[in-house]
């Protein structure tokens, strides 16, 4: 949920909705109903395995221009209270460049550290389990709370139970699960994804958050008040908290040496995921594990910079073991990661802290909201991750992309997002991943671009049909320059016909 | 020093005012400028498209027309980046790593080799707002990017300064990207249209008359988008404002 600003609109439509001509005054020959609150636009629309139209959901996003403007200038203000941070710490770059390093070190030495955490943390009295995969992971938590015959799990905030398909698959067997993060909570009532691995309901403006817990929990639609709306979902769902049976959190940072689990959030909701009940589970990617305490230093103090903008999260919970009567479960899951390790141009992105940051930079993902993508990971980072979970439904999203690298400025542990963008274009391309028509236009362009005789021939001549843009462009089902834009005005001759006229026959001396 | 002037096929095409500020400008500070006639394009369509089999060729013909030259010069940051950054799908001979490291894009070879300290046939009595590429700002580097913590600098700007009458206003997101991105114009029109029109608007409120840049295809994108806004704001490439250009 987010605080709302005064959106600005497109000229002529005030936030309010109406054609600012006619809200007042003279010219209005009827009076205008105040419209409602413009409704939440939807997710990319899944069809199985096709692969995702994330344009056209983000078409449908920049349709609501209350939820546009919102969400544009919310996920800029992270973007430059980042800036800000970044600007008060002299070591910065050098502080991204350890980080990174840290990562290169643990995750080319991640078998030998994965083994010291599980030694370490079972003489703490943890038990740690290793899930290959999302079934795995979810048969794993399904036999720990079987075991202590528990059936209301309270869990904070976690991408991995997001990709494992958690939340589904506990309703399936009898869980009732109850997230604790206030922002995962409202996407759990609306039966949504996080749209952000961060501000998970960012898309939403507290209109559509009043209309959720209006439907969920029979309070006043029409009252959006945030203070109100977040004490009915404190009043709502703390008696659910407070008589769970096992808790479950994520995990930020696995520390080898310690055996020990960091978990940072902003709302204490993770100690209250954890120390409720006596019965602690924590999900985590094999990739969250780091050699040192001191390393988690260097990461605590990039994450919530580079998230949000703020020096620290208010909580940074280490947990090292099992209350006393207690029983922690941690689980390992692998689910794709370890085949990740093994590409070459693509396994830096196992370096990833989950900030959000190159989220909160993209221009593509500010216009088109996180659920746009079809899948958990959204924005630049979801670009580059998506595609190992599944190449063909996720083949699209590599091209959501102006690949203008502020991503890969942002990032604390310095992926180069937009070089791997660019790399799974080539590798989709090459596995016939993309469209035949693009594939095909391509082929036609490179042949044209590749003989000037040819080229020369397809330029734009001042009688042609085609005079409006090189042929490679317009020839094709698609020209939709026009749709949003004015078509550039066609000078009377080329460069190269000019060069001719007025420098002599032959540019090249030889 | 023979230079071989680099015209990227949308400058060719739609830009030819661009390509022929280009040249006077590197004639006036007495560089020998050739125009070999056989060049298309750099292959950055196919390649931005994942197709770098099917921009070989092209990328093959480009390095025969630009071999032998002490520097080859384009006004475009973008398909100098691409040249300097992506030219991977030839085999990688001498020729090929050679014409990789001495193309530039025009505003760094200004500032970086010739080290222009005036122009003084320029003046251009207006307020104008810069677009920095992003290839040309993150893949070239023409200024400091507001991600990083580094040193301020502009390489662009610290031309356009030495332009007598020239105003210099900034825009509130001065290093986003106008969404033009290649053929993610065409394939995304939505978000990319969108992208533009946010642009066009930020610069018309900063009050500047003209929005200047080192890349046309940046240009051209965004002088459509304001278009469509009917915004008053006029485009014009760096080089024509450094060649003497009055409005």
């Amino acid at each position: 949920m987010t605080e709302q600003r005064k959106p600005e609109t497109p000229a002529g439509r005030t936030s309010e909705g109406a054609p600012a001509s006619l809200t007042h005054g003279a010219g209005a020959s009827i009076t205008m109903p105040a419209r409602g609150p413009e409704p939440q636009p939807r997710g990319a629309v899944i069809r199985g395995n096709h692969p995702i139209d994330q344009a056209e959901a983000a078409k449908r996003f920049m349709a609501a221009p209350d939820h546009l403007a919102m969400h544009d200038q919310r996920l800029w203000d992270l973007r430059q209270k980042r800036d800000r941070q970044k600007d008060q710490i002299e070591e910065w770059e050098d502080l991204r460049q350890l980080a990174s390093d840290i990562k290169t070190h643990t995750l080319t030495h991640l078998d030998t550290y994965l083994e010291m955490f599980e030694k370490n943390a079972k003489a703490n009295g943890v038990h740690v389990h290793w899930a290959k995969d999302a079934a795995d992971h979810n048969a794993i938590v399904l036999d720990i709370l079987r075991s202590k015959n528990a059936t209301r799990l309270i869990k904070s905030k976690s991408m991995l139970t997001e990709e494992c398909g958690f939340r589904e698959y506990a309703a399936e067997h009898g869980i009732e699960v109850v997230e604790t993060d206030l922002g995962e909570r409202i996407q759990q009532l609306d039966d949504e994804a996080p749209s952000h691995v961060v501000v998970p309901a960012v898309h939403k403006l507290r209109t559509d958050v009043a209309a959720v817990f209006a439907k969920t929990m029979g309070t006043d639609p029409n009252d959006s008040d945030v203070i109100h709306l977040a004490a009915h979902q404190r009043n709502h769902t703390r008696p659910l908290i407070l008589s769970a049976d096992a808790g479950m959190t994520g995990c930020n940072y696995a520390v080898a040496e310690t055996g020990s689990v960091v978990v940072c959030t902003n709302e204490g909701n993770a100690d209250l995921s954890a120390n409720t009940t006596g019965l602690h589970i924590v999900s985590a990617g094999i990739e969250k594990i780091i050699p040192r305490l001191e390393d988690a230093a260097v990461f605590v103090r990039m994450l919530s910079r580079s998230a949000l903008g703020s020096p620290i999260t208010q909580y940074t919970s280490h947990f090292r073991g099992p209350r006393k009567g207690g029983e922690m479960h941690i689980i390992f899951v692998d689910n794709g990661r370890t085949d990740r390790l093994g590409l070459e141009k693509f396994w830096t992105s196992l370096k990833c802290i989950r900030c959000g940051a190159c989220m909160n930079t993209c221009p593509v993902f500010r216009r088109s909201g996180g659920l746009s993508y079809g899948a958990t990971y959204a924005g630049p980072i979801g670009l580059i991750i998506d595609p190992t979970f599944n190449r063909h439904k996720y083949s699209t999203l590599p091209f959501s992309s102006t690949m203008n690298g502020s991503c890969t400025n942002v990032c604390p542990v310095k992926i180069n997002i937009h070089e791997q963008i660019a790399g799974w274009r080539q590798v989709l391309a090459e596995n016939h991943e993309i469209p035949a028509f693009k594939k095909s236009m391509m082929k036609a362009a490179g042949m044209l671009l590749a003989s000037p005789r040819l080229y020369r021939a397809s330029l734009p001549l001042a009688d042609s049909a085609l005079r409006h843009l090189p042929r490679f462009i317009v020839y094709n089902r698609m020209n939709t320059w026009t749709r949003g834009r004015e078509m550039p005005h066609v000078p009377k001759e080329t460069f190269h016909q000019w060069y001719k006229k007025n420098r002599g026959r032959n540019g090249k001396k030889s | 020093m023979r230079v071989g002037l680099f015209v990227p096929c949308y400058v060719d095409a739609f830009h030819p005012e661009v390509g022929q500020a280009t040249l006077e400008l590197l004639e006036r500070f007495g560089v020998e400028v050739d125009y070999p006639f056989d060049q298309t394009c750099c292959g950055q369509p196919m390649t931005n498209t994942g197709c770098h089999e099917e921009s070989r060729a092209t990328e093959e013909l480009f390095v025969r027309n630009f071999s032998g030259y002490d520097y080859i010069v384009g006004p475009s940051g973008s398909c100098v980046n691409h040249v300097r950054h992506n030219f991977d799908a030839p085999e990688q001979t001498d020729d090929v790593r050679q014409v990789r490291a001495r193309t530039y894009e025009l505003v760094e070879f200004l500032h970086d080799i010739l080290k222009v300290d005036a122009f003084p046939w320029a003046e251009f009595p207006h307020k104008v707002t810069l677009h920095n590429n992003c290839n040309a700002l993150r893949g070239l580097n023409i200024a400091s990017m507001t991600e990083l913590r580094e040193k301020q600098y502009s390489k662009p700007c610290d031309l356009l300064e030495k332009v007598k009458g020239l105003e210099l206003v900034t825009i509130t997101r001065p290093d986003e990207c106008c969404g033009f991105g290649g053929t993610f114009s065409v394939f995304e029109e939505a978000v990319s249209a969108r992208m533009g029109q946010d642009k066009a608007r930020d610069q018309s409120r900063s009050g500047a008359e003209y929005v200047t840049s080192s890349d046309s295809s940046c240009l051209m994108h965004q002088e459509g988008c304001a278009k469509r806004l009917h915004l008053p704001t006029k485009y014009i490439h760096i080089s024509q404002i450094l060649n003497g250009a009055r409005a």
